[in-house]
């Protein structure tokens, strides 16, 4: 348990310096280092489903960022030192709504159902009938194409529209 | 875009398509190793890309590209819902999974009926979205030079 919260500190850490710093190559760095904790953080969750797709889609997100900053700029000329009373302003309200919500979220956990005996009992009849009714051996393949078809179904076309939203915008032939 | 140094085609010609055959066998073993037509996709994308970026490509090539590549998109997307309404045709149950090819064995490589077919339409769904997206970002150049 105790390298989940190491890696979840040094997340924290490097979130902080890729918004904060001035430099934008090592910005991008650090949020790839973000990015392949979640990946390793899976991985200790034993999720490697969704270490496979984060891995990937990180490498694809911090190429894409590397080569935005080799063609435009590298310096973030908008981060300044001195913070002006407006931000202060913000900085407190956020305190006091972090803390609120510490407080409301004790509160709810504290009203859950221990871990391992949720509420809603349908994700134990899924493991159970995966295999009998499915017949597929990765459990996560029957739910998400089986018994949670529809949903994978309108994420497809999500994906889909938004791709043909990015190419509308971005042809040549009929913008005029 | 000329492309990278020597050193980096040439090792991308021996890699790309170790990639894409990967790509391709997370696609067909979804329904019996972790991953699936979504990791598949975007691994068979980034090899692709991976080719578009060592070797730089021209604008009449890419022209060309953008105009093929969402046309696989939507047969991708076509094969998930032909395989979501091939139930509703011969059951009338939408989703229906065993019928057509039955469940198969377990640990096999033709079982759980549709899904390695879903798998294979998200797949061609997710590889040509993401790589058409790719390209249409990295074409702009040429349209603004247009």
């Amino acid at each position: 348990m105790i390298e989940i919260y190491l890696f979840l500190v040094f997340m924290i850490i490097a979130a902080i310096i890729a918004i904060e710093i001035k430099d934008l190559l090592a910005a991008a760095i650090a949020v790839g280092a973000v990015g392949f904790s979640v990946a390793i953080l899976f991985i200790l969750l034993q999720a490697p489903d969704l270490a496979i797709v984060q891995i990937v889609v990180e490498i694809l997100t911090v190429i894409i960022f590397v080569a935005v900053i080799f063609r435009t700029t590298a310096i973030d000329e908008t981060i300044t030192k001195r913070f002006t009373p407006m931000q202060i302003f913000g900085l407190f309200f956020y305190g006091f709504f972090v803390i609120l919500f510490l407080i409301i979220m004790e509160k709810i956990f504290n009203q859950l159902s221990p871990f391992g005996s949720p509420i809603m009992k349908i994700a134990s009849e899924y493991i159970k009938m995966g295999l009998p009714k499915v017949g597929g051996v990765n459990i996560v393949a029957d739910i998400i194409l089986d018994f949670r078809g529809l949903d994978t179904l309108g994420e497809a076309t999500v994906l889909f529209t938004s791709a043909i939203g990015v190419l509308a915008v971005m042809r040549k032939i009929g913008r005029k | 875009m000329s492309g990278m140094s020597l050193i980096v085609k040439r090792i991308t010609n021996i890699v790309s398509g170790f990639i894409f055959m990967y790509g391709i066998y997370i696609i067909l073993h979804g329904h019996l190793t972790p991953g699936g037509g979504f990791a598949g996709g975007v691994i068979i994308a980034g090899s692709l890309i991976l080719r578009i970026l060592a070797f730089g490509s021209s604008a009449e090539k890419e022209k060309e590209l953008s105009r093929r590549v969402p046309r696989l998109m939507s047969i991708g997307l076509l094969i998930f819902w032909g395989s979501a309404f091939a139930g509703l045709l011969i059951a009338s149950v939408f989703f229906l999974n065993a019928p057509i090819f039955g469940l198969g064995k377990p640990f096999h490589l033709l079982s759980a009926g549709l899904i390695p077919i879903c798998n294979i339409g998200i797949g061609i769904n997710v590889a040509a979205g993401l790589f058409s997206i790719f390209l249409a970002l990295a074409s702009v150049k040429y349209i603004m030079e247009d």
